[in-house]
């Protein structure tokens, strides 16, 4: 057992691992996306998948974005438990009336009459030239529609521990991976698990000051408390896993010990979550700060091509570093 | 539609030994590293874009897709700023901000490479819209896949277009393929140009890797449009000899040896030359110095590109509003 909880596997190699288990245990779970049955997903996400449950559950589609996440609204709504493969979260943009208007908001609007157990999994994030239509962080767009939840994995553990969460939740769940982590190695146990839906977790412990981050910038904000550290400040690192629902508690707890926060995440700052979070620490923590939440997040651009233009782009650690030092007056 | 001159049939042919030998050498440049990113090769599919780009002018309008180089080349684009893009560079002709994804040149009437399968239609439709709304007798041309035939962005911009009888040409590039999924797993018909009738315009149906096919066909649905007469869908079949992206791909076996073998046999620039050298138009030896020549200007381009500044970080905010 031990031994197991060992073994180290990728990110994408656990995603095709918390799939399996989902086909395995729910026997109207299916997945349908573009190439996620011959080709096992372009990412390989869902390697292996086709042999072993056959093409009436790991099912290719056709280029609709559209008619795919559809599909997946229907089959959800008549009692299958579909998972939606959205390849590139920019494809998005050919889909959201089905997510906006259909998937979030039908059980509502039906007044509680119809269920949607419904997984859409999609790849988020820039650093790979990847240019400025697959490479984008939207996970905003997702979290402003009541009816939706939405969670952000950023080790091989959480790819697997969330997927299957989100495929046993009764609501429509968003796995927004991040597609610079898929090679990342972690430790990943072989037995089904969970990883909650709506709670946060603190990675590192610091009494200085707190990072609030979710997604790959978690292993940036680590960094930078690392780099800090080694000036004697101590920043406390929060991964909020699931952006809705939120895990406000943690975070707030950590502020009213660390008395300061700084919100970093990939996506345009401007608009950003971080904007929401900060509020929520000045509703919830005001006389706690000893200093305005800070944020860090990409410049209000779209994302370039060029390396150098797309690292100026990206935050990093250093970024991190720099505004945990301002606002600590360094 | 009269049969080409020996003028045209040499522009064709350059066009498509340009396209060719560009591809070529950026899929060895981005196995060298030197191109990071997405790269989309057009090799195997140039009649095409050749055949097509003949009849228009920088006038025109074109929008393309993801597989955009070889669009592109054949309306004009210039060897050294377009690797300079690909390359990531300041003087590429996005200034390194789109890459291959997104290469454009609007002097040219090139509206953009695309990120986004099956984008190019509506956007086609709306330069038609222009061109007829200012009353010249300009055209837009949409080039799309079979893959992007199956978007409903695609089917919106058809109807619109037959709608209000714009001067646009669907062209469907139909290679077989979407990715790594074969046509007859992702759509029950055969021909894309049945597609038209739906929307009340006619749909060709021409073989991809004859130049001079796709010349002509392209030649009368250019016509109807400048006319006034509307759309027309008109669909190649063709093949890409390279993989879905780069030159190798991520080594899927989606597609057989033979398969590609007997599409290699009807490589549309050997059965040009072929054609070209039994017309007495250019002779082998001839067609050979071409070849060499191009090659001499891609070299350059790809030294312009490597000797080319990196863009200035400062340029990041640039060009996000007007
Ligand atoms: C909206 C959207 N969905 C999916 C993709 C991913 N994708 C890129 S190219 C491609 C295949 C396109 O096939 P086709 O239209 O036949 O063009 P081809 O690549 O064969 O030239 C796909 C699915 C995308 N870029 N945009
Ligand atoms: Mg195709």
């Amino acid at each position: 057992m031990a031994e197991a909880a060992q073994r180290e596997i990728t990110y994408v190699g656990a995603i095709a691992e918390g799939a399996r288990t989902i086909l395995n245990e729910q026997e109207g779970a299916f997945i349908a996306g573009e190439d996620v049955a011959g080709a096992g997903g372009v990412f390989g996400s869902y390697r292996g998948l086709l042999d072993e449950f056959g093409s009436d559950r790991i099912v290719d589609t056709p280029i609709s974005e559209e008619g795919i996440v559809g599909l997946g609204v229907g089959a959800a709504a008549t009692g299958l438990r579909p998972i939606i493969d959205i390849m590139f979260m920019d494809f998005m943009g050919e889909c959201m009336d089905e997510i906006a208007n259909q998937m979030a908001k039908m059980r509502y609007m039906f007044g509680g009459s119809a269920k949607l157990p419904i997984t859409v999994v999609t790849m988020s994030g820039a650093g790979m030239n990847m240019a400025a239509q697959h490479s984008q962080s939207l996970e905003v767009w997702l979290c402003h529609l009541p009816g939706l939840k939405v969670v952000t994995p950023a080790t091989p553990y959480d790819a697997k521990g969330m997927l299957i969460a989100a495929a046993r939740d009764d609501n429509p769940v968003f796995v927004v991976m991040n597609k610079l982590s898929l090679r990342n190695q972690g430790p990943v146990p072989e037995e089904a698990y969970e990883v909650p839906i709506g709670a946060a977790e603190v990675v590192r412990a610091g009494d200085d000051l707190t990072f609030v981050s979710y997604s790959r910038m978690v292993s940036e904000a680590v960094k930078a408390a690392e780099a800090l550290s080694a000036d004697g400040i101590e920043a406390e690192v929060i991964d909020l896993k699931s952006l809705q629902p939120m895990d406000t508690d943690t975070v707030i707890e950590s502020v009213q010990k660390t008395h300061r926060a700084v919100v970093v995440h990939e996506a345009v700052r401007f608009a950003g979550l971080g904007g929401e979070i900060a509020a929520q620490i000045q509703e919830l923590a005001f006389d706690d700060l000893d200093a305005p939440v800070a944020r860090v997040g990409a410049p209000f651009s779209p994302v370039p091509f060029s390396s150098v233009l797309e690292q100026t782009y990206l935050p990093n650690a250093d970024k991190i570093a720099a505004e945990a030092r301002q606002l600590l007056g360094m | 539609m009269d049969q080409p001159t020996d003028e045209v049939l040499l522009d064709i042919h350059r066009r498509m030994v340009r396209i060719r030998v560009f591809e070529t050498e950026a899929g060895r440049m981005a196995e060298a590293g030197k191109i990071p990113g997405a790269l989309h090769l057009y090799v195997g599919e140039e009649a095409v874009a050749a055949g097509v780009m003949a009849h228009l002018s920088d006038d025109d309008w074109i929008t393309s897709t993801h597989r955009g180089h070889g669009h592109l080349i054949a309306k004009g684009g210039e060897f050294d700023r377009m690797f300079a893009e690909l390359f990531g560079r300041a003087t590429g002709y996005c200034r390194g901000k789109g890459g291959s994804m997104h290469i454009s040149n609007m002097d040219l009437g090139m509206l953009g490479a695309n990120g986004i399968v099956g984008a190019g239609p509506p956007i086609a439709v709306g330069a038609a819209f222009s061109t007829k709304f200012r009353n010249t007798d300009r055209v837009a041309v949409s080039f799309f896949g079979d893959g992007a035939s199956n978007e409903g962005s695609f089917h919106e911009a058809a109807n619109m277009a037959a709608l209000y009888k714009l001067p646009a040409i669907f062209v469907c590039e139909n290679n077989g393929y979407g990715e790594y999924t074969p046509q007859a797993n992702h759509q029950a018909i055969v021909d894309v140009a049945d597609r038209a009738s739906g929307y009340g315009m006619p749909g060709v149906i021409v073989d991809g890797m004859d130049a001079v096919a796709v010349y002509e066909a392209a030649g009368a649905a250019i016509e109807r449009a400048r006319s006034g007469d509307g759309p027309t869908l008109l669909e190649c079949k063709t093949y890409r000899f390279f993989d879905h992206v780069g030159v190798r791909g991520m080594g899927l076996s989606y597609r057989t040896d033979e398969e590609l073998e007997e599409w290699q046999k009807r490589d549309p620039i050997h059965m040009f030359e072929a054609r070209l050298d039994e017309l007495g138009v250019l002779s082998r030896d001839d067609a050979a110095k071409i070849h060499e020549g191009v090659l001499e200007e891609v070299r350059a381009g790809i030294e312009f590109a490597e000797s080319s500044p990196l863009p200035d970080p400062e340029t990041l905010l640039e060009d996000v509003y007007a």
